[in-house]
């Protein structure tokens, strides 16, 4: 390994954020269509029942009706540049939507796929 | 001699007195638009706290602090209470959690001048219920809104339920609520 890629890995591993792990995009995309049941008898939940199947348009808040902005970085820079954020909103979301909170994994494996996004 | 310098300090207090009117004018514009005289000033205090207009707007209109008395914000900011919001998470850092609910606390309804905000305040019992306390289920809202039929909010698609204030007060972000700011989709305006 050349100097200058060892540098670029040292780097990466001390990134304190999901995206610091090699994410899956593909099994971030399946996570993201995948339907969970919430007790209670509530309708099924997903990613996309808020951010939409298309994650460059805007999403729908389930509750509040409030407009989300698109997620995917290609139409709105912003998403993913806070790394303080990301975690903040996969932590929520992933306790609403799956009922419990996401393994670095599965978050490393949905920052990738919105990554392509 | 005498008697002219008497008018001269005389009309200098006339003239501070017309620059302190001017003054107070410019004043009430700041506070309210100029789009009328009697209807765009805010009813209750707008949001100024940017950590809070922040996290718990962008989930929902980040509702005025004095539309609920202190003691309701201080269970709706309770950090158990937060990761059950209504039936959301909303949990926060406790540095975060603990500056909005200092701002919420100081500018509560029972703490704030505006008229319309202690309206809010009035009856609230801490022990009542099961649920967290709601803007909606407050006396003075409950009251302003009971002629107000379901087909336009709950059933209406373009509002969905009372707690989308701003889909119908158009200065709601404002904490402008009074009749003329109100334009129902679907509907249009309303009188109350």
């Amino acid at each position: 390994m050349n100097p200058l890629n060892r540098c670029v890995l040292v780097l990466m591993a001390g990134l304190p954020i999901p995206s610091a792990l090699a994410g899956d995009a593909a099994a971030g995309a399946a996570a993201w269509v995948a339907e969970h049941q919430p007790g209670g008898g509530a309708p099924v939940r997903s990613c996309v029942t808020c951010h939409g199947d298309d994650l460059t348009k805007p999403g729908r808040h389930a509750v509040t009706g409030k407009a989300i902005e698109p997620l995917a970085p290609s139409v709105n820079p912003e998403r993913l540049s806070d790394p303080a954020n990301v975690e903040k909103w996969l932590r929520r979301n992933c306790r609403w939507t799956l009922g419990r909170e996401c393994t670095a994994t599965e978050k490393a494996d949905f920052v990738a796929y919105i990554k392509t996004q | 001699m005498a008697n002219r310098r008497g008018i001269l300090f005389w009309l200098g207090l006339v003239s501070l007195g017309a620059v302190g009117v001017a003054a107070s004018d410019g004043d009430g514009d700041r506070n309210g638009t100029r789009s009328g005289w009697l209807t765009s000033r805010a009813d209750v205090a707008p949001v100024t706290n940017a950590t809070y207009g922040e996290e718990c707007g962008s989930c929902h209109l980040a509702y005025q602090p004095g539309l609920l008395p202190a003691q309701a914000w201080t269970q709706v900011m309770d950090p158990a209470a937060l990761a059950d919001h209504y039936g959301d998470d909303a949990s926060l850092t406790e540095t975060l959690r603990a500056e909005i609910a200092g701002y919420l606390l100081a500018q509560a309804a029972d703490q704030a001048s505006a008229p319309r905000s202690r309206a809010f305040a009035v009856g609230f019992d801490a022990h009542a219920g099961t649920g967290l306390p709601r803007i909606t289920e407050r006396r003075y809202f409950e009251r302003k809104h009971d002629d107000v039929p379901a087909s336009l909010v709950t059933s209406n698609p373009d509002v969905g339920s009372f707690s989308q204030c701003n889909a119908c007060h158009r200065g709601a972000a404002k904490g402008v609520y009074n009749d003329s700011r109100i334009d129902i989709p679907g509907y249009g305006r309303w009188e109350d």
